[in-house]
């Protein structure tokens, strides 16, 4: 398959997701950004027990609810119904973020536009052209313990968003910990930006083709299948 | 002075509060908790030039987002906008001022300026455009962004329930801003889906006390269709 040819289908996302689950550990307090990251929660094993965040005010949110079963005042931070987990919580947007700022989310999971070989992040603007805001995004870069990016390799335009330098604005300075893409899984560290797998059917040097970051590597490259 | 153990007023008195060239907050995120019929009169009684501070301009046709989309609103303080293109589209036309803050920040800044204080410190945004224009203090070694208090001539809030004193009971995630901005305003105005008799409230369920709150007015529901709803 060709690098350039990628396109981000409902499979691909899905791969992305249940990689991303894997690093998921029993009794993690964890936020989930809009797009790929609300999937992640579809593949968490059973045996694992976490509390998912949501800015908006709730801490333990659960599953959708049944069609016709919503509460319309009951939302996650992307609007979308939800229910509650067992022990779940209520609170105001500044408590919201003081879960946040005091460094109490174990693990946030972001999409971005571009992310840098040092974990530079940026997700929130493209000046002049599309300018969402920010939201909660700052804060969870900056504040969480582990930062996972999930994102597809390439852009639209088959541009690397994985980069040496971001060229758009940034969300928070160095804060991706952890980047899962369609194509490979890579770890930001002190002395730069260490590729870790390859997701299946891609090779070293496909990944290393279309991704503008320097690559480093300490060991054998793993396929994830 | 007006009652201070009957402030349930009818919407159409609340809107004489209302004015052209107002600074306005609202809670609400998304449009949940932002308050249908007070936003409604607003509409109805054709005010204009309002600098919104709200979370977001949630959807089209959505809570706040109606004020922006019929073009009510010139400048608006928010975290995000993107779930509203109308926003978006009057921004980069120039016809719509937005000011952004990180959300976190938006709540702690309303925060202040509800518990009278003159700012709050924080190193959020710290490397990023976000720290543009703001004073940088050291406490102990550590730089911090120097964040302004907000507040407004007018809040206006969602409660699930309210007493007649303004004692405020909240629906679930439709809390979010709505307690901060209970704090913001010279005048705060609070729609309720049911209004009780004061001591029918236990204190214990009560999130905000009546206290901050000037006027209620009776909530005729949601009269907008949900984005997840289509």
């Amino acid at each position: 398959m060709g690098v350039g040819e990628v396109k981000e289908t409902e499979s691909f996302r899905e791969k992305i997701a249940r990689r991303a689950a894997q690093e998921i550990e029993d009794g993690m307090i964890i936020n989930l950004g809009i797009g790929i990251p609300t999937l992640v929660a579809d593949f968490i094993p059973k045996d694992k027990k976490v509390l998912f965040h949501a800015e908006n005010g709730i801490l333990g949110t659960g599953p959708s609810p049944a069609p016709g079963e919503e509460n319309p005042m009951l939302c996650n931070a992307g609007g979308f119904p939800v229910t509650l987990a067992t022990g779940a919580s209520f609170f105001d947007s500044a408590t919201a973020f003081a879960i946040i700022r005091r460094g109490l989310l174990d693990m946030t999971i972001l999409g971005v536009l571009e992310v840098s070989e040092r974990g530079d992040i940026a997700n929130w603007i493209v000046p002049g052209k599309r300018v969402p805001g920010m939201g909660g995004a700052m804060e969870l870069a900056q504040k969480a313990k582990k930062v996972m990016v999930l994102t597809t390799h390439l852009d639209k335009n088959g541009r690397s968003k994985i980069v040496r330098e971001c060229s758009l604005p940034l969300t928070a300075v160095g804060a991706a910990h952890l980047i899962i893409t369609d194509m490979a899984v890579m770890e930001v560290r002190e002395d730069g930006l260490y590729l870790k797998e390859v997701m299946h059917p891609y090779t070293v040097a496909d990944v290393i083709g279309a991704t503008e970051a320097e690559l480093k590597m300490d060991e054998e490259v793993r396929v994830f299948r | 002075m007006a009652n201070q153990f009957d402030k349930v007023i009818t919407v159409e008195e609340a809107l004489a509060h209302f004015h052209d060239g107002m600074t306005l907050i609202a809670g609400g995120f998304g449009g949940v908790g932002n308050p249908p019929t007070l936003i409604q009169g607003i509409l109805d009684k054709g005010i204009k030039d309002i600098t919104l501070i709200s979370n977001d301009t949630a959807f089209p046709h959505i809570g706040v987002g109606k004020l922006v989309t019929e073009r009510r609103v010139k400048k608006v303080i928010a975290s995000h906008i993107g779930s509203n293109p109308n926003a978006g589209a009057q921004m980069t036309a120039g016809e719509l001022e937005v000011e952004f803050c990180p959300q976190g920040i938006l709540a702690e800044r309303v925060r202040a300026g509800g518990v009278g204080l003159g700012g709050i410190l924080s190193d959020i945004g710290i490397g990023t455009i976000a720290e543009k224009g703001k004073e940088k203090v050291l406490v102990g070694g550590k730089e911090y962004l120097l964040e302004t208090p907000l507040t407004a001539q007018v809040a206006i809030v969602h409660a699930k329930k309210a007493d007649r004193f303004g004692n405020l009971v909240y629906d679930t995630s439709a809390r979010n801003f709505n307690p901060l901005v209970a704090m913001a305003g010279d005048i705060t105005i609070v729609e309720a889906d049911e209004i009780v008799e004061i001591g029918a409230l236990d204190p214990e369920e009560i999130v905000t006390p009546g206290v901050f709150v000037n006027y209620i007015v009776k909530s005729e529901g949601v009269n907008w269709q949900w984005a997840w709803e289509k």
